[in-house]
């Protein structure tokens, strides 16, 4: 039995978000899966291209419609449910866009969601986090009902490039609601590298004390060519802005580094940063949470060790 | 009509218990464990009754699908401020999609102009079924909100997604699923746990509003996630540096 995979592309109009080619990946370890992505977009001809250039992906399908400049669920999930009948699984990244729009086309389509993918037993078996991922726990999915899932981006490599997918248009099938309606978007440019996908990470928490300490940070970064990260704890007192914020409720990562600075390491902190291949802490408290699970540990005064560390470099 | 918000709520595992698997993989341990109100529910219901205190809405109405026992979270609720119980009850978990085909029910009798949900719960950390709700009612959903501005009939919301913030406005009815900085749930003070045991709290069924929960996923198996390995200590900076460097993390 083979699988027919239906990927939901997240762009911001211009170009693909890595999380795709993670859900490309993913898909990949369906066995015999083949793999569709499909790009909502008001002008989607760029995106599909990159869509198509990833390996394992055999067709992209393009909507467009005014509505997919911005990424409304409620105007791209009835679209994708309109395309899902003939695929067997509906994937989507585990981002804020995944999450906002995947259980609504699950609800469309009358099926359950899988949420957080972090691993393929079977082409109706996964593995996902609960409980703040204190708990892994193996679901199974009817064989006759449509699988809509969302992939845990931190568990897959992404799908490499130099893939020849065919592009097909086709059309809106469905109208989209008015009653969404995008007003603005605070996106800050940044010349960091990004959060989500960066090799290293420096983050900081609540023992920073102030936005402007935490510019500190900013400079140890830049020095290692590393993103930047923060606490829940960091976040909520203004230190950094939220989409900095690492953990349950924020950015799942998985970099090669990862680096907490002043950040005790509640449960909820851990789990966006188990997959982290080296965790370094660095804390006044000897006895903070986080030295648990770090590699590499060094109990002192931060404001003492980030000026030394960044001269060392 | 009433200006109304409903609320969802689920009776969760509290936030500082630290959860143990048990051996056979059958689950996790809920013997004898602290029991509390979802804390994203928590903030979604604060958000219910400040729009309420600032004359913007009428009642507010929580509503929780679960055992007997979440009761005594709704309760709470009451305390808090809501000024109306729905207790639909079901001894085993239901699925997101369940769940929201019964707050569906109880959208369709209540009538409410929003319905404020948290954006996930922090058991299951499923985050489906204020998004799967909004689906099937057919209307706007607005999720993971850190700020809800209500004017002629729309809403304007702030949503934190993963490359800062987005402001959207929807047209009400809605669905919102409340974010972490949403505001910050207030105390409740004995007072109003004596006047929330006034307070209605009415129990139905699934059965009694129409809906045959249904169980598509099958929980094979719960493990214990691999633990790390514990890691050395360095005295300072110099021999972090040194190690980091030993391990190759500093080349570019």
């Amino acid at each position: 039995m083979s699988a027919a995979i239906l990927i939901v592309a997240e762009h911001d109009g211009s170009t693909l978000a890595a999380g795709t080619a993670k859900c490309v990946a993913c898909a990949a370890t369906v066995a015999q899966a083949e793999i569709t992505v499909v790009v909502c977009a008001s002008e989607a001809a760029a995106v599909a291209r990159q869509a198509a250039d990833l390996q394992g992906v055999h067709r992209v399908l393009t909507v467009e419609h005014p509505i997919h400049a911005h990424p409304l669920a409620a105007a791209i999930a009835p679209q994708v449910a309109a395309l899902a009948g003939p695929y067997t699984h509906v994937f989507g990244p585990s981002s804020t866009f995944g999450k906002d729009l995947m259980p609504r086309i699950a609800a469309l389509l009358d099926t359950a969601q899988v949420s957080d993918i972090m691993a393929v037993e079977g082409p109706y078996r996964f593995r996902r986090p609960i409980y703040a991922g204190n708990a892994i726990v193996t679901v199974e999915v009817p064989e006759d009902m449509k699988v809509v899932g969302t992939v845990r981006t931190a568990s897959f490599p992404a799908a490499g490039t130099g893939g020849t997918a065919r592009i097909e248009k086709v059309g809106a099938p469905a109208e989209p609601p008015t009653h969404t309606r995008f007003i603005s978007s605070s996106a800050a440019k940044s010349d960091r590298p990004d959060l989500q996908t960066a090799a290293r990470v420096i983050s900081g928490g609540r023992a920073l004390g102030s936005a402007e300490a935490f510019q500190m940070l900013y400079r140890l970064a830049d020095k290692l060519g590393a993103a930047v990260g923060a606490s829940r704890a960091a976040v909520d007192a203004g230190y950094a802005p939220n989409e900095l914020q690492v953990g349950q409720t924020g950015k799942i990562i998985a970099p090669e580094l990862y680096v907490a600075i002043g950040i005790s390491g509640a449960i909820q902190h851990l789990t966006g940063i188990k997959d982290a291949r080296t965790i370094v802490a660095i804390n006044k408290d000897p006895q903070a949470p986080i030295f648990e699970v770090a590699d590499l540990g060094l109990v002192g005064d931060l404001f003492e060790i980030v000026p030394q560390i960044e001269k060392l470099l | 009509m009433m200006k109304r918000i409903v609320v969802g709520i689920k009776r969760v595992v509290d936030y500082n218990v630290r959860i143990r698997v048990k051996p056979d993989g059958s689950g996790v341990v809920l013997d004898g464990v602290k029991m509390s109100v979802n804390p994203f529910d928590e903030i979604a219901l604060e958000e219910a009754i400040r729009i309420k205190e600032r004359g913007l809405a009428e009642e507010v109405v929580v509503a929780s699908v679960g055992p007997a026992d979440c009761q005594a979270q709704l309760r709470t609720c009451l305390a808090m401020g809501a000024d109306r119980a729905l207790h639909v009850h079901s001894d085993t978990p239901t699925e997101p999609l369940t769940t929201a085909r019964i707050l569906l029910k109880l959208i369709e009798r209540e009538q409410p102009f929003l319905v404020l949900l948290g954006k996930q719960a922090i058991d299951d950390d499923n985050g489906q079924t204020g998004q799967m709700l909004a689906a099937l009612w057919q209307r706007p959903q607005a999720t993971f909100a850190s700020k809800i501005a209500l004017a002629d009939g729309k809403a304007q919301v702030t949503r934190e997604v993963d490359a800062g913030l987005e402001t959207l406005e929807v047209d009400l009815p809605a669905v919102v699923t409340a974010d972490l900085r949403l505001n910050e749930p207030r105390y409740v003070k004995l007072p109003e746990i004596m006047k929330a045991k006034k307070k209605p709290l009415e129990t139905l069924s699934a059965e009694s509003l129409g809906i045959t929960p249904r169980v598509h996923l099958r929980a094979v198996r719960v493990l214990a996630p691999p633990q790390r390995q514990k890691g050395m200590r360095v005295e300072n900076a110099a021999e972090l540096v040194a190690a980091l460097k030993e391990k190759g993390l500093l080349a570019s």
